[in-house]
């Protein structure tokens, strides 16, 4: 399902969280790459004909997801910069295509290009805004870094609130997006058409992603994680780097937000509280932390967890009281449940436990390299 | 190469799996044209709805599904509807806009439910209009008095159940014209479409510049000394409040804290008086001399022959929860639905049950007509005023009918209708 692979380390000895800069695997990393984009983006086509459409929707929410944690996994794992609001990142991202939608709507503009331009719009936005908490991330360190994310955090929703004759307060925005092109036939699945969307987009920015962390930008975001004094002195400019990864990560945040506001059809303050921010993290750490595919472990897990809770809560006749106490809160306890057994049993998260497993049975397989 | 090969195969198997399991969940939806109807088979009939059970406005609201659940389990324990047992799916979606969209998405392409009833909440549900109508989805008797759910041509499945917002706005500021006139006005609503509503009713009567201090609150924030402050700056001696249960209490008490006396006329949906008693706890007393809203019979009301057949329905399907005007509402919406499927007839489809509502002619526990039909989808046409007393909230004067226009506000006499013997509509 990962277009991501190719951030795994390589399978020799076991590896720090994060991947070697040694790399000796076939041909180019872009090719490499493309090739499994392509793949990958097939097969999203063919399972989207091969679930239901309500599937559809959770595959095309764990996309969205995936972009910002994607991001964050960049961030805070490649880089070491703990952010603790990338979900108001998020809220800009998706405020910013409903104000764009609701723009090109009021003019009675339709065509496919909009709907690009508005998710582009929230990229440029959303990177401006995290360039601003990036400079101000790359003059600080370990808790204050977290203190102004989190403030970060708390304020982007609370500005939808305050200014609510821009943004229509708790409320929120509706989000007017148009049905499938026609060229698809009439009776074309609007979910299953959400998946193609946003697994394009995704899939898009992963591949960018991917290249970016094989590349020169980093190694260097590694080597500022590692030590800051080692890479000044290799001549790494350790600032700038941190900005850029910010800002890199801010944008994915940004389309993550914005995809998210496009599957709702609406957006509001609410969809991107404080928690959602802690969420992406503790995702991201459960996940594996520095790889993407970590990130869409944890995207996964952001989507399935809510539903599964609800499952579990109807397996058990409950009397109405405590079903609905559990309702809401079972979620976040079974979050932070597995988050303390997965550091303390695979602090390399799902994807490190899975790379140990697949590390250990080629081990006993002889071995066949080439 | 072969890393390739292995991280296809691994993709593959992935997505293997992935098919396999969504294939195992779920039955096929038939495709447009289809002959089998959503959420219907010969033996069951499943509705879902959303609900605040969790968060800022669960404080009463999220008694209203277990209660209308308990209504259907009574109609289902006689038989059910022309054979076919109710099955009412409840979702938490804690009063956040962004949570109903998903689970109104699971109840609808998951759990395929025939129809979506009384989903409550004027911000939550606003945003689940444009997807419930492209999934020509039924949408009954939304729990919420806002003017969206009465758009026919929009929302040709829509339809609402309270009396909206601006009647209800106008029926209160008509009593505090006649009743306290001269006394300076001051409104607090919810900053959506609930409050908006509501002051548009209230400047109707009164006039445009007649509300001297107009403040909003939103749910993510329970300080409202503010707002209470603002209104105690101005001295206003009448405060018209479009408020959620929760935010009736803290603006009460608030106002006690800051020593700030006024008369408080609130809207129905924030008005029940058991219910802010026990958000209050030992300050209850100060909810004294509050006047309130309502449309279906008085909680209280114990001689009521409709209050009598919701306790006994209260006490055999409902755990005996705590008696509220909550517990009257769910209840009625039961009614209401059960009346609405006698009347779509016994070869259920989505479209007949939208016409059976058009038709309108229900007649259940309210106290004012509702107004169903092909140009009108708002509910009930109008309220009557309670007053609490000595810690007892209890109607008083007429009931009152209204539009959502510039009409006159005009008493409404008929008297309301008593319940069948058994507990079940009949065919009407």
């Amino acid at each position: 399902m990962s277009a991501t692979r190719a951030a795994l380390p390589p399978k020799h000895q076991p590896v720090e969280a994060g991947d070697r800069p040694v790399d000796r695997r076939f041909g180019s990393t872009l090719l490499r790459h493309l090739a499994v984009v392509l793949a990958v983006g097939l097969v999203l086509v063919a399972v989207s004909y091969a679930v239901e459409p309500f599937r559809n929707f959770q595959l095309a929410t764990v996309a969205a997801y995936l972009c910002a944690t994607a991001g964050l996994t960049v961030l805070t794992g490649l880089n070491g910069q703990l952010s603790l609001g990338h979900g108001a990142l998020m809220a800009t991202g998706a405020y910013t295509v409903a104000l764009c939608q609701n723009a090109f709507a009021d003019r009675g503009m339709t065509g496919g290009w909009l709907l690009p331009l508005s998710l582009g719009a929230a990229i440029v936005s959303t990177v401006a805004v995290g360039a601003v908490v990036g400079v101000a991330a790359a003059r600080l360190r370990g808790p204050y870094l977290a203190g102004v994310t989190l403030a970060v955090a708390i304020v982007v929703p609370a500005l939808a609130v305050t200014f609510d004759g821009v943004f229509n307060g708790e409320q929120g925005l509706s989000v007017p997006v148009e049905p499938p092109p026609l060229s698809l036939g009439p009776y074309f699945p609007y979910e299953r058409w959400q998946l193609w969307l946003t697994g394009a987009a995704t899939l898009l920015a992963l591949l960018l992603l991917a290249n970016l962390v094989r590349s020169r930008y980093g190694r260097s975001f590694r080597a500022v994680r590692d030590d800051e004094v080692a890479a000044r002195l290799a001549g790494i400019h350790v600032a700038r780097t941190q900005v850029l990864a910010f800002v890199v990560s801010a944008a994915t945040a940004g389309l993550g937000g914005a995809l998210l506001a496009v599957l709702a059809q609406s957006v509001s303050p609410g969809a991107f509280s404080l928690t959602l921010s802690l969420f992406l993290l503790m995702a991201v750490v459960i996940g594996g932390l520095g790889r993407l595919t970590g990130a869409l472990w944890g995207a996964v897990l952001l989507v399935a967890l809510p539903d599964l809770t609800h499952s579990v809560t109807e397996l058990f006749t409950l009397s109405p009281a405590v079903a609905q106490r559990l309702e809401g809160n079972l979620p976040l306890a079974i979050f932070g449940l597995t988050l303390i057994v997965v550091m303390i049993a695979a602090p390399g998260g799902v994807q490190g436990l899975l790379s140990r497993l697949g590390r250990s049975l080629l081990a006993r397989w002889p071995a066949r390299r080439s | 190469m072969h890393r390739l090969a292995q991280r296809g195969l691994a993709i593959a198997s992935t997505i293997a799996l992935l098919v396999t399991a969504a294939g195992c969940s779920g039955d096929d939806g038939s495709g447009p044209g289809g002959a089998s109807v959503p959420g219907v088979t010969d033996t069951e009939i499943t509705v879902g709805t959303h609900m605040p059970l969790t968060g800022p406005a669960s404080a009463g609201y999220s008694k209203i599904a277990p209660a209308t659940k308990a209504y259907f389990d009574f109609v289902n324990a006689q038989g059910g509807v022309h054979g076919r047992k109710i099955t009412y799916k409840i979702m938490d979606d804690g009063y956040n806009p962004a949570n109903t969209q998903q689970v109104v998405r699971q109840l609808v392409l998951q759990d395929k439910v025939f129809a979506i009833l009384n989903g409550l909440g004027t911000p939550t549900h606003t945003g689940v209009l444009d997807f419930l109508k492209s999934n020509r989805v039924p949408d009954l008797f939304v729990a919420s008095g806002s003017r969206s759910w009465d758009q026919p041509d929009k929302y040709p499945g829509t339809f609402g159940f309270n009396p909206d917002y601006t009647v209800e706005g106008k029926i209160l500021a008509t009593y505090a014209k006649t009743n306290l006139a001269g006394q300076k006005v001051c409104f607090l609503g919810q900053d959506d479409d609930f409050g908006r509503d509501s002051l548009a009713g209230v400047e109707k009567v009164l006039g445009a510049g007649a509300v001297a201090v107009k403040q909003t609150y939103v749910t993510s924030n329970t300080n409202v000394a503010p707002q209470i402050g603002a209104f105690k700056a101005a001295s206003c001696k009448v405060v018209v409040l479009a408020t959620v249960p929760g935010f009736t209490a803290l603006s009460i008490g608030t106002a006690a804290r800051l020593g700030f006396k006024a008369q408080w006329l609130v809207s129905n949906v924030g008005a029940d008086h058991p219910t802010l008693a026990k958000q209050l706890g030992a300050a209850a007393p100060i909810l004294e001399g509050m006047v309130g809203t309502n449309y279906l019979p008085m909680q209280n009301d114990t001689a009521n022959p409709w209050v009598q057949l919701f306790t006994k329905i209260n006490k055999e399907y409902n755990g005996d929860a705590p008696f509220d005007g909550n517990t009257v509402y769910g209840m009625s919406v039961g009614y209401l639905f059960v009346q609405t499927l006698l009347a779509a007839g016994k070869d259920l489809t989505r479209e007949k049950v939208l016409e059976a509502v058009q038709k309108g002619g229900f007649q259940g526990p309210g106290l004012v007509p509702l107004r169903f039909s092909a140009k009108d989808h708002s509910g009930y046409g109008g309220q009557r005023l309670s007053r609490v007393t000595g810690g007892v909230q209890s109607y008083f004067g007429p009931a009152y009918e209204t539009d959502e226009a510039d009409g006159p506000v005009n008493e409404y006499t008929a008297a309301p209708v008593a319940p069948p013997a058994n507990g079940v509509p009949t065919v009407s």
